[in-house]
């Protein structure tokens, strides 16, 4: 191995020796590529164009709820479009998207030349195209697609599924084993591949955040793995695990699925806690406030997500004691996140902001989050929830911590690090426009959903009364609005590919860390020789 | 290299870890069944109950019956009366009846829930039909008999509760993987 | 920005009608008053900590010529804003509690009712009354495909509503026959689950009489949105001559099947009750949704032998979405179906059967 840093830009490099060559030509790059930026950088695109496919669904779902009566779609396809906008976005989408992050900005955080697995990691983001092929193509079978919501609740998604739902089983499993290899790439790179002097107390919180995210990944994946097993040998091969006919029990479906799915909810939202708490000291210069009790936080919301899950349950008809557990639990989560508010609050508190565009998100991502968690606060309240369950007051909720959650905590995350990925900076007022859009129209389109909710709107329903008809409408214009929006972020991004002012190392005065240690666009090899960290 | 070694050890235990919590995700089904027998959990009762009590004839409870045909189901199935008073401790009897309207032999499995939940645990069948399935050829009409007591030690506040049965129709599933507990 | 707009909103919320109702019960009242409570608490919090954030937005700007501080930690602010949540987390806690321990409350009832979802409609049962009836949407198609002006409780209207005695303690003991489905009424505060095979309690008990309107609240498929729930409550008196009507209607059904009937009347009939019970599926034009659900009209069986078309209108087909509906509806109703099948959308058998041929038919099976 060579001492040399590699400095060379993508598809010049021969300056070293053989391991230092750069990108092969054409297409054949990108299949047998392994090295952890041009995964990254096919994890982004892939979790962009999902983004865009899911969000064409929602377009769908909200031009058909513009108005009272059915005017575009029918309800079976209504609902095929409810379920696909929900796997699409949380597999296709947001996942994918955290992982790219992780794959592109972890090895250059902690001072590693690749990530620790880099033949797995090819073989990891290739099962998603295959995964959401499988899954997309069953929307032109006969039958139609999975309608059953994204949460599948037997026996809807058992006994009385459309044939394709088999397709879906199988697509789960692929996208299921591509998280569990991207979880365990990113536990090995951060435990062995950390530079000299790099302890785990010193780590960026990314990389803490993405540490945990992979254990929880590690520990829920095959839960839902062993879920969706379990509703095929219920389709095909006789048992009955979810059927009471033989003796098994529905309830027992939604009991696995959200030992799942709330966890998996944390999987969405923690790398974007992470790269927040490294966008908002860079743009207050000011260094994070309470780095200790923020791992410490994130430690303990992924432990409390174990303990929780039936608050999704609140209405199957759980004993009084079981209710009152899940809903103390449910509280208690509150601390730790409320902590890391505060902690960015206290970041902000007497620094010197400006608001580039990656500040804008990092700022829209903690107050409308915490909004979205005010109403979480609403729901964990056990008696309550039994008026909000299954309500637009639902949707608005998880979008809330999702949109401005996951969603905003991505583009903020692309915005701070694009000069890396491409040495150009971005357009700043294109920029800035596509922020000021999105939280239009993202506020727009979700903050009615409180109202119809709390009046009584259930979710998943194609059509309805007129009492709900005037904040239907603006929800949708919001929602055409921010859709629209997401084209601005293609050509922005395209733009900065392309061209732009030229990156420094460094291009954000305040920012800390060993990634812009390297020049931009980081060459295609970094770190073969450890940086040493004081 | 003892980085690669690490890293593959590593990678070893995380796949362990994998492999268990899938496991654990059908491990889940049993302990489930376990939890919903000892609180009664989505009103569910424990198989045949063996023990006898002694009858506390200060007290009298309702139990009312429930027969609901899971949909796709013709039988024909109601309790014999709608209601019974039963003293905790004694043992009672109540009649179901079920019919085949139909031209074809039918198979039907009973499946029982108790309500309020927080009873269940505390309503012991010592016979039921709901413990073996039901086949009845065209025409048949049978009286099947539930043979129960209601523990002693049943909540105070609880003065009413519900045995509910949906009958399933199992003609066409393949023979029972796992046998009926209820 | 969210929220001045939730504040700005809820100032306006009497009457813009966007907040929760406080329904009809005392449990709706408690559990309104709870939503409420926590609501504020949330303002609160919010107004403090967005408060501190936007004016830390405003002053501490570079633009502003500040100078950036150098503090990262200080455990007193950190053990202070963890115990204070804390403390309001259990502050939130005592009332909510004190509220689910009075929705368990399983003391004596007056009056049971059993209700059991289907796909997509209620079917609501006076335990030991003998009085059972289906409870359908009867917003018409042309409402829903925006052919008609839409009336003021589209989609929330129903044949037969839920009718229960005011001032008494109903429970409802609630079950599916298929999917899951959750029977809903905001005005009461219940919402349970109705899941197959299992059977859920749930109870209330409202003052006045009046309608509330409810929906299903869980996915159960195609029409998940159109299976509304009517309640009308009724005083003690009228709900007792309400119920004799209904057990004298349902002798006077039986005798229905006995009348001599017309064609044009099993037709008339025929294509109500079709467009209530059969529509969703087979759609009103008869065309259905193949392949979950086979066209009617020109099909093997509403065209072939009539045995075959009453068999799988009375018995069900089992395997798939087609319920047996022997027992759901009364002779005259299945038997307008089936003759409506047969002749209308260009079926021109031109038979028609009568509610005894179903008797008989039923009859025949026992």
């Amino acid at each position: 191995m060579s001492a040399v840093i590699d400095t060379d830009h993508k598809g010049h490099g021969h300056a070293g020796d053989d391991h230092h060559h750069g990108p092969a030509k054409g297409l054949m790059r990108w299949v047998l590529t392994t090295n952890h930026k041009d995964i990254g950088t096919m994890y982004l695109w892939f979790s962009f164009a999902m983004f865009l496919l899911g969000g064409s669904m929602a377009m769908v779902i909200r031009a058909e709820l513009f108005q009272p009566g059915l005017q575009i779609v029918q309800p079976e396809f209504f609902n095929q479009m409810t379920t696909m906008h929900g796997l699409i976005m949380v597999f296709g989408a947001v996942m994918p998207a955290f992982v790219g992050l992780a794959n592109w900005m972890i090895p250059l955080m902690i001072g590693a030349p690749d990530m620790a697995l880099p033949r797995m990691n090819n073989f990891s983001f290739w099962l998603l195209p295959a995964a959401f092929g499988l899954l997309v193509s069953t929307l032109f079978t006969a039958g139609g697609g999975p309608n059953f919501g994204w949460t599948f609740y037997a026996p809807l998604s058992t006994t009385y599924a459309p044939e394709s739902v088999t397709f879906f089983i199988f697509a789960i499993h692929l996208m299921g084993i591509s998280s569990i290899m991207g979880a365990i790439n990113v536990v090995a790179t951060i435990l062995n591949l950390r530079a000299p002097g790099m302890t785990l107390m010193k780590m960026p919180l990314f990389v803490w955040t993405w540490l945990i995210t992979a254990f929880l990944l590690i520990a829920v994946m095959p839960v839902l793995a062993g879920c969706v097993t379990m509703m095929l040998m219920d389709i095909h091969f006789g048992t009955s695990f979810f059927s009471a006919a033989g003796g098994g029990d529905p309830v027992l479906f939604q009991h696995v699925f959200w030992f799942f799915g709330h966890p998996e909810v944390y999987i969405m939202i923690l790398p974007a806690f992470g790269a927040v708490s490294s966008i908002i000291p860079a743009f207050a210069r000011k260094p994070l406030f309470g780095y200790t009790s923020m791992v410490y936080a994130t430690a303990s919301i992924a432990f409390l997500s174990f303990i929780v899950w039936a608050h999704h349950m609140f209405t199957v008809g759980i004993p009084l004691t079981g209710e009152l557990f899940f809903m103390y639990a449910t509280l208690l989560i509150a601390v730790p996140t409320g902590v890391k508010v505060f902690n960015w609050a206290s970041t902000m508190w007497r620094g010197s902001m400006t608001f580039e565009t990656p500040m804008l998100f990092a700022v829209a991502f903690v107050i409308l989050f915490t909004i979205g968690g005010f109403s979480g606060l609403m729901l964990a309240i056990a008696p309550a929830d039994f008026q909000y369950h299954d309500t637009y007051f639902v949707v608005a909720h998880f979008h809330y911590v999702l949109v401005p959650g996951a969603i905003f905590g991505i583009f903020a995350s692309a915005y701070f690090w694009l000069p890396k990925w491409t040495g150009h900076m971005y357009d700043e007022t294109l920029g800035k426009l596509h922020f000021w859009m999105s939280f239009i129209g993202m506020n727009m389109a979700f903050f009615p959903m409180h109202f119809v909710g709390l009046a009584g709107m259930p979710r998943r329903i194609p059509d309805y009364n007129m009492m709900f008809a005037n904040f239907n409408m603006v929800s949708s214009i919001g929602a055409f609005m921010f859709g629209a929006t997401q084209l601005l972020f293609l050509f922005i991004v395209i733009k900065c590919i392309r061209g732009g002012k030229p990156a420094a190392a460094k291009p954000w005065d305040g920012a800390d860390g060993l990634e812009w240690t390297v020049p931009s666009p980081a060459p295609y090899h970094t770190f073969q020789t450890p940086p040493e960290v004081k | 290299m003892s980085e690669a070694l690490g890293i593959r050890r590593l990678v070893l235990r995380l796949s362990l870890v994998v492999v268990a919590m899938f496991a654990f995700g059908f491990a889940l089904v049993p302990i489930y069944d376990v939890m919903c027998q000892a609180f009664g959990i989505n009103g569910k009762t424990a198989g045949a109950y063996s023990g006898a009590q002694v009858v506390d004839e200060q007290r009298q409870v309702r139990v009312q019956f429930l027969a609901t045909n899971a949909a796709g189901m013709s039988w024909e199935f109601r309790a014999k009366a709608d209601d019974l008073l039963v003293h905790p401790g004694g043992s009672n009897e109540m009649l179901f009846v079920a019919f085949n309207p139909t031209d074809r032999p039918m198979t039907a499995q009973a499946i029982p829930s108790v309500a309020p939940s927080k009873a269940a645990a505390f309503f012991h069948k010592t016979e039921c039909f709901c413990f073996t399935q039901q086949v009845l050829q065209p025409g048949e009409r049978i009286e099947m008999p539930v043979r129960f007591i209601v523990d002693r030690d049943l909540p105070a506040d609880v003065h009413h509760l519900t045995l509910a049965y949906t009958l399933f129709d199992v003609t066409a599933r393949k023979p029972p993987v796992a046998q009926v507990s209820q | 920005m969210g929220l001045l707009l939730w504040l700005a909103f809820g100032a306006a919320q009497a009457e813009w009608g966007v907040n929760m109702a406080p329904g009809a019960t005392e449990v709706s009242r408690s559990v309104f008053d709870l939503h409420m409570t926590i609501f504020w608490i949330c303002v609160v919090i919010g107004v403090v900590v967005f408060g501190a954030m936007f004016w830390s937005m405003l002053i501490h700007r570079r633009s502003t010529g500040q100078e950036p501080a150098h503090f990262h930690e200080s455990t007193t602010v950190e053990i202070l804003w963890t115990v204070v949540p804390l403390v309001i987390l259990v502050l939130m806690a005592i009332p909510a509690t004190k509220t689910l321990i009075d929705i368990y409350d399983s003391s004596e009832s007056e009056l049971d009712i059993q209700i059991t979802g289907y796909q997509w409609k209620w079917q609501y049962k006076y335990l030991g009354q003998d009085v059972e009836f289906f409870s359908n949407l009867t917003t018409p198609a042309e409402q829903i495909n925006n052919k008609a002006e839409k009336g003021e409780h589209y989609l929330l209207e129903v044949d037969e509503p839920l009718v229960v005695p005011a001032g008494t303690k109903v429970r409802f003991l609630i079950t599916s026959a298929d999917v899951i489905h959750s029977w809903w009424v905001p005005a009461l505060a219940v919402k349970k689950d109705a899941i197959p095979g299992f059977v859920n309690e749930s109870w209330t008990r409202v003052d006045e009489p009046g309608l509330y309107r409810g929906q299903c609240a869980e996915l159960c498929g195609k029409d998940h949105g159109f299976m509304p729930i009517v309640v009308e409550v009724k005083t003690k008196a009228d709900f007792a001559t309400w119920l004799a009507e209904r057990k004298q209607a349902s002798a006077a059904e039986k005798e229905l099947t006995s009348k001599e009937w017309s064609q044009e009347e099993l037709m008339a009939r025929g294509e109500k009750t079709y467009n209530t019970t059969c529509a969703a599926c087979h759609q009103a034009s008869g065309e259905g949704l193949p392949p979950m659900f086979p066209a009617l009209k020109g099909s093997a069986i509403a065209t072939g032998p009539v045995e075959e078309h009453i068999g799988i209108v009375v018995n069900g087909k089992p395997g798939t979405s087609m319920a047996a509906f022997g027992k759901q509806l009364s002779e005259v109703d299945i038997a307008a179906i089936i003759t409506y099948e047969r002749n209308a959308w260009g079926n021109k058998v031109g038979d028609m059967v009568t509610p005894k041929d179903i008797l008989t038919f039923k009859q025949a099976q026992e």
